[in-house]
């Protein structure tokens, strides 16, 4: 008698898996169909423009190096995101908090350039985090104990970030080498030890064949941050759903006043998911820094040195359903929808900011389609209440 | 120092400058009195605005421009409501997805159809005859000298004001913001009105967009709008969602920014930077100080079920 609930349990998860993903996959289908539409009236061939970027993003060693080097960043903001939703907080501001986050862990870098890189990196991560935290706290206190909307603080910390690290690339932190009238807004570069590693994987003889080399991703930019990023969105998701802080941060985003009456600190746990948030975000700026660029520049417009990051961490973290690990194939694959629009821009001469469009329409999409889980989820409950419960068999 | 400033130049660009945030400032106090936060509202605004431009740079005319930005702002909001209502999507998240569409679509029809930055002659100033003439304290060159569309989005102050607090209609916009289980059980049809405000809502949105593309700047390029109508939307919140409360709040920030243009014009030493950042770190200050709310329509942001 024990087995057979117990089979019935397995597939009934798996049921609810697929259930979760079905959505997803609806949602990126019908944004596909609705790009591929304004593709047409373009002039452009929707194949041709999703095989260009297809193989954009992952034809060679280096375009699938280039895609995780952009994935990474998309990663650590999206891994953040997790935390926020799920605790019931908007967080849109994911480009302030990688700035800010980034503006600390330089300023250190470049303060303990003499010391050896086991000290540097880890400093610099941490200053990171912390100002990245701080920085996503402030949002989240004044919705806590001020009842503002974080959307809008969110949305207007990152315009302050972004003038703050201008000012201070343009004076304070602004490489001496290049001060003068027609200056690059650029620190000074990096110490070699302060840099994060590159990423590369040694492989047998018997797949060497395979990949055509035998030290993959050896001569790319792929460096050790996407090991962070993955290692942490492993641990996040131990964080969200093995522990009771999780538990709490989770009990107040599915119902306020039932956390409440659990006897749970409401305004504590806001502040505190956004400050984790902002804290991954502020991981996502310093590891471009020490990862990528080795130094912090920009361009001057908003996205100059996020790459838009913070906002397409949003779209990755709700495509991958709020949960830490369907973020990494989430992020990954947007990264590659980067990465490809690039080639899709020579190739096509359609502009990669149809990508931007196309993420707004799969947040629109994936949002708009919780009804339809809403819904089933209901029937089933009601399913469930009209049946007589089996003592033996537990709700998990 | 402050007499150059507080020139009347300044007063009067402030009025000119305060357009945008009225008209979309207004489409956004319908929407969230009937109980829809759009936050899609900068997006929808790209969208008018260049629309507008395109269609103004084609055919030489600033009024089709506005039809065009209008028919946009229409479909948008339409389509908004269609997924803040019909389907009950999350207000705040569905409404980031919008302004991700309408910024990422405004810059690709603009790099495919215009591609290097051009300018459109646009809407002319009106000079309002006997008016515009005022010389004492510079009455005529602050009020009376603008293009058609400021003195639209002043005219519909008033007028959005006596709607919602002296007609029926604005009666039923209330009522569903407020309480929709007892509009609906009075007969009123909650799913219409809310429709009706927020398609009315991208409309103003998108001629708030257009203000900007063909009266003010008479330019379009990538983000023209940077952020703008974020801010208009926490004016709502800062009016305590009445008009003449967003009269206040727009006039305060565009008065922020004539000074910030005035300030790098005559070249004062103070970093650019802090300038520009001057209204976003308002706003924050702003909502803080809104953040009382007992205003605030009740059943914002919560999607109508009948008999829940």
């Amino acid at each position: 008698m024990t087995s057979q609930p117990h089979r019935l349990a397995w597939a009934t998860a798996l049921l609810y898996r697929a259930q979760g993903i079905l959505p997803l996959a609806i949602a990126l289908l019908l944004a596909l169909i609705v790009a591929s539409a304004l593709l047409l009236a373009l002039n452009a061939s929707p194949i041709e423009a999703y095989s260009s970027m297809l193989r954009g993003a992952f034809g060679t060693e280096n375009a699938t190096a280039e895609t995780l080097v952009k994935a990474i960043p998309i990663l650590f903001v999206a891994i953040g995101i997790c935390i926020a939703f799920r605790g019931g907080v908007t967080n849109i501001g994911g480009e302030g908090q990688m700035i800010a986050g980034a503006v600390a862990g330089i300023t250190v870098t470049l303060a303990l350039a003499q010391a050896p890189g086991i000290v540097i990196i880890p400093a610099a991560i941490v200053a990171a985090f912390v100002v990245g935290a701080l920085y996503g706290g402030i949002a989240g206190f004044l919705k806590a104990y001020f009842n503002v909307n974080e959307i809008l603080s969110t949305i207007m910390l990152n315009q302050v970030a972004v003038q703050l690290m201008n000012f201070l690339l343009n004076g304070p932190l602004l490489d001496p080498a290049e001060a003068g009238a027609n200056h690059i807004p650029k620190t000074a570069r990096i110490a070699e030890a302060a840099e994060l590693p590159r990423l590369s994987f040694v492989l047998p003889e018997a797949v060497a064949g395979i990949f055509g080399t035998a030290d993959l991703f050896g001569r790319t930019r792929l460096h050790y941050g996407l090991v962070l990023a993955v290692l942490l969105a492993a641990l996040t998701y131990i964080l969200l759903w093995r522990t009771i802080i999780g538990y709490r941060i989770r009990a107040v985003g599915e119902s306020e006043r039932a956390a409440r009456y659990a006897g749970i600190h409401v305004k504590r746990y806001m502040v505190l998911s956004m400050m984790l948030a902002g804290g991954f975000a502020g991981l996502a700026g310093i590891v471009q820094v020490l990862g990528l660029q080795y130094r912090l520049q920009t361009d001057g417009s908003p996205a100059g040195f996020t790459g838009s990051a913070g906002f397409n961490g949003i779209v990755a973290a709700l495509f991958g359903g709020l949960n830490p690990l369907g973020a990494v194939p989430a992020a990954i694959f947007f990264g590659g929808l980067l990465v490809g629009a690039q080639k899709m821009q020579r190739d096509l001469e359609v502009s990669a900011s149809l990508i931007t469009a196309i993420n707004g329409l799969i947040v629109v999409f994936v949002v708009s389609s919780q009804i339809f889980t809403r819904r089933i989820t209901r029937r089933q409950q009601a399913a469930l209440r009209e049946r007589p419960p089996i003592p033996e068999e537990a709700s998990a | 120092m402050i007499e150059q400033i507080l020139t009347a130049s300044v007063f009067a660009s402030t009025i000119r400058l305060a357009t945008p945030y009225i008209l979309a400032g207004l489409g956004e106090t319908f929407s969230q009195r009937s109980g829809v936060l759009n936050l899609g509202v900068d997006g929808v605004m790209l969208m008018g605005a260049f629309f507008a431009f395109y269609t103004a740079l084609i055919t030489g005319s600033a009024v089709l421009g506005v039809i065009a930005a209008l028919g946009v702002g229409l479909i948008l909001g339409l389509a908004t409501a269609f997924i803040s209502v019909t389907l009950k999507a999350e207000q705040g998240i569905s409404g980031i997805g919008i302004y991700l569409f309408g910024l990422g679509m405004s810059e690709l029809l603009f790099q495919q159809w215009i591609g290097t930055p051009k300018s459109v002659t646009g809407f002319p100033d009106i000079f309002i005859p006997g008016l515009s003439d005022i010389e004492f304290l510079g009455i005529g060159e602050i009020f009376f000298q603008h293009n058609i569309l400021v003195y639209v989005a002043f005219l519909l102050i008033p007028l959005s004001s006596f709607v919602l607090n002296h007609t029926t209609l604005g009666l039923m916009i209330r009522a569903v913001g407020q309480n929709p289980q007892a509009a609906d059980a009075m007969g009123v049809n909650v799913t219409r009105v809310r429709y009706a405000t927020v398609a009315f809502c991208g409309v103003m949105a998108a001629l708030a967009g257009a203000s900007l593309s063909i009266a003010l700047l008479k330019v379009f390029q990538q983000n023209l709008t940077s952020g703008l109508g974020f801010i208009a939307v926490a004016l709502v919140y800062f009016g305590r969602w009445r008009p003449y409360g967003i009269l206040a709040g727009a006039l305060l920030f565009s008065f922020v920014n004539a000074v910030q243009l005035q300030i790098s014009a005559i070249g004062l030493d103070v970093p650019s930077e802090f300038a520009v950042m001057a209204p976003y770190v308002i706003t924050i200050i702003a909502l803080v100080f809104a953040s009382k709310q007992t205003e605030k329509p009740t059943a914002l942001t919560r999607p109508f079920e009948r008999g829940e």
